[in-house]
């Protein structure tokens, strides 16, 4: 395959996101403009101006009308999709850092960093469905867990709410009184800070990456490790094929020493892992850094990855991508 | 310029001189025609050069329809969405988008079919040979195409008389004398019923048509280089310097040429020639002054 790369960015990718019929692909990067693309040809459709920090994450609502974005300058702000203008902006005390919207995009859930003595924590917010009524208030906060929350998302039914982060232990909470309902266990968890949470298509089960060089599956409902990969690079992006039994784990050596040694001692491929078997099925070639982020389109014919290097990459997969056997 | 008859009420000298992309509304708004039934779509676009010339850039792109690309409505109409943000003023000149023009595997861990890795060579570049053993004849036992002298198994066998050929010259006028006097030392290659042809001849053969290969790159090995010399003709000997320390290259290696006009064409082709990231400095290796 010829990937189509996409230099938008001036700083490094953080996170990509396709909208659910997979013809728009938003990037965020640690320059201030989340950008969004057209997904089959790579073509830049716009960018949304009005962050004044490293932008985390995002989240766009099923219709592709809304985009919310976390960023590090204490805002979670909320955008009309087609016209890249600002809506709402959700202030806080410290950078945000994730966010997602709820089935259904009444809610969202927004983590904010442990930042000048304020612990870190989980805002839910109400999203109104007309802009004009949208207020800050939270619906919901949780507060508890040591560390920074990387990554936060709704599991089934927005009954309950994920989190995993720095203390590499993952939570379930009960979205509506907030209490702690099921944790990891330090035997079978993750040993450093997880860095990545994607869910797979149907909600049923989720998987992690961690800084120890590992990615996991678990069951969304009981929190039951299913598999573990084993890798020989920090994991910093994970994402699961919505067609095939396939996992890809992306990142690489830590960008501090990428300078230092040759690129090929890096280890910036994108892996993909057979999701049952556990074994390698191979590696895609092309950052110059490690990949901070990951997605499979919708329809599982394409995955993007972003890197370190500052360019998304998009790969259509070549015919026989799909008849790979073990 | 085109537009000095249009009535404007900014005058020139009001404009900063340096920022150039205050001016572009200037110029005549960006045109877009088609696409065509073909695909084919032509933007035209004017924009200033460095001189303050105006330039007209054409670019024609053809949108090819994927078959079996199937689309929601939706996301048809969002096609035709306007661009906005930075997208808007989009430079033509920055292609934000490209293509690679590497074509980018799915690289198995191991090809299909293949039960374990072959083992490495370990650490014998030599080995290679074995295929085309012409050159590989044992000065000790003479079989050819078999082993390397170093490896001869019938070492102790032989007669020691070529073992010591690398004794200095200088000693060669004084075992010439030497010999006469009884109970000196004289190299066994100097002794009287010693083959004295053989063994120069046999210096000659380690040192002749040897080319010098330096700014190598570390992670050159010597079946590396093996591959970047063979094509000019038989190579017998490759080296490569490691340090004995680190273990790693140290930059700088040999290559032996069985005929000096392969040496010689290698030397005028890859001098110079970038190799991993490194230009290749090819010369021939100067024999050290003793």
């Amino acid at each position: 395959m010829r990937p189509i790369l996409m230099k938008g960015h001036e700083r490094p990718l953080t996170f990509l996101k396709y909208n659910r019929d997979g013809d728009l692909l938003f990037s965020c990067a640690k320059d201030h403009n989340p950008t969004v693309w057209f997904a089959d040809n790579g073509e830049r459709l716009g960018t949304y101006h009005g962050h004044n920090g490293a932008v985390w994450c995002c989240d766009v609502s099923r219709d592709s009308g809304r985009l919310i974005t976390g960023s590090a300058d204490q805002t979670a702000k909320l955008w009309n999709v087609q016209t890249g203008q600002q809506l709402f902006t959700f202030n806080f005390d410290s950078p945000a850092r994730s966010v997602d919207f709820s089935v259904g995009d009444k809610l969202a859930v927004i983590t904010t960093d442990p930042f000048m003595e304020l612990p870190s924590a989980i805002h839910v917010k109400r999203i109104a469905k007309d802009p004009t009524e949208q207020t800050g208030e939270s619906v919901l906060l949780i507060k508890g867990p040591q560390g920074r929350i990387n990554r936060a998302i709704w599991g089934p039914l927005n009954r309950t709410i994920i989190s995993a982060g720095e203390d590499a232990v993952i939570r379930i909470w009960d979205s509506e009184t907030g209490k702690l309902l099921k944790e990891s266990d330090k035997e079978s968890g993750h040993k450093k800070t997880v860095t990545s949470l994607a869910k797979s298509s149907d909600g049923s089960h989720f998987l992690t990456g961690s800084l120890d060089k590992s990615a996991r599956l678990w069951d969304t409902r009981t929190l039951t490790l299913i598999k573990t990969y084993v890798t020989e690079r920090p994991v910093n992006a994970v994402a699961m094929s919505p067609l095939l039994d396939h996992v890809v784990l992306g990142g690489g050596q830590d960008a501090s020493a990428v300078t230092t040694t040759d690129h090929r001692a890096g280890k910036f491929e994108a892996k993909f892992y057979d999701k049952i078997l556990q074994e390698e099925i191979g590696g895609v070639k092309g950052h110059f850094g490690p990949i901070n982020a990951l997605a499979f389109n919708p329809d599982g014919k394409s995955f993007s990855s972003g890197g370190e290097d500052g360019y998304v990459r998009l790969h259509h997969f070549d015919p026989d991508y799909f008849n790979i056997k073990i | 310029m085109a537009h000095q008859g249009e009535p404007t009420k900014l005058r020139w000298g009001e404009l900063e001189e340096d920022d150039g992309e205050d001016l572009d509304f200037l110029l005549p708004p960006r045109q877009v025609i088609g696409p065509d039934e073909n695909g084919i779509k032509k933007v035209i676009e004017y924009k200033f050069d460095e001189d303050g010339n105006k330039v007209k850039i054409t670019t024609t792109t053809r949108t090819r329809k994927l078959a079996n690309a199937r689309l929601s409505k939706r996301a048809v109409e969002r096609r035709s969405w306007p661009k906005f943000g930075d997208a808007v003023r989009e430079d033509v000149g920055s292609r934000l988008t490209m293509v690679s023009t590497e074509e980018i595997l799915l690289e198995r861990p191991k090809p299909l079919g293949a039960k374990t890795e072959e083992p490495k060579t370990s650490g014998d570049p030599l080995a290679q040979f074995q295929k085309g053993a012409v050159l590989m004849v044992c000065r000790t036992c003479g079989k050819k195409g078999d082993h390397w002298t170093s490896r001869c198994p019938y070492k102790d066998l032989a007669p020691p008389s070529e073992g010591f050929v690398d004794k200095p010259a200088a000693s060669d006028a004084a075992a010439a004398t030497a010999g006469a006097t009884k109970g000196a030392y004289v190299p066994p290659g100097m002794r009287a019923g010693a083959e004295r042809s053989s063994g120069s001849d046999m210096r000659r053969r380690n040192d002749e048509n040897s080319v010098r290969v330096t700014n190598l790159s570390e992670d050159t090995r010597e079946p590396d280089l093996l591959e970047l010399f063979r094509p000019f003709g038989p190579v017998s000997r490759v080296y490569v310097a490691i340090d004995q320390k680190t273990g790693m290259s140290r930059g700088f290696g040999f290559v032996n040429f069985v005929n000096r006009e392969d040496a010689q064409r290698a030397i005028s082709k890859l001098n110079g020639y970038g190799y991993d990231n490194l230009i290749l400095r090819v010369e021939w290796a100067t024999p050290r002054a003793n």
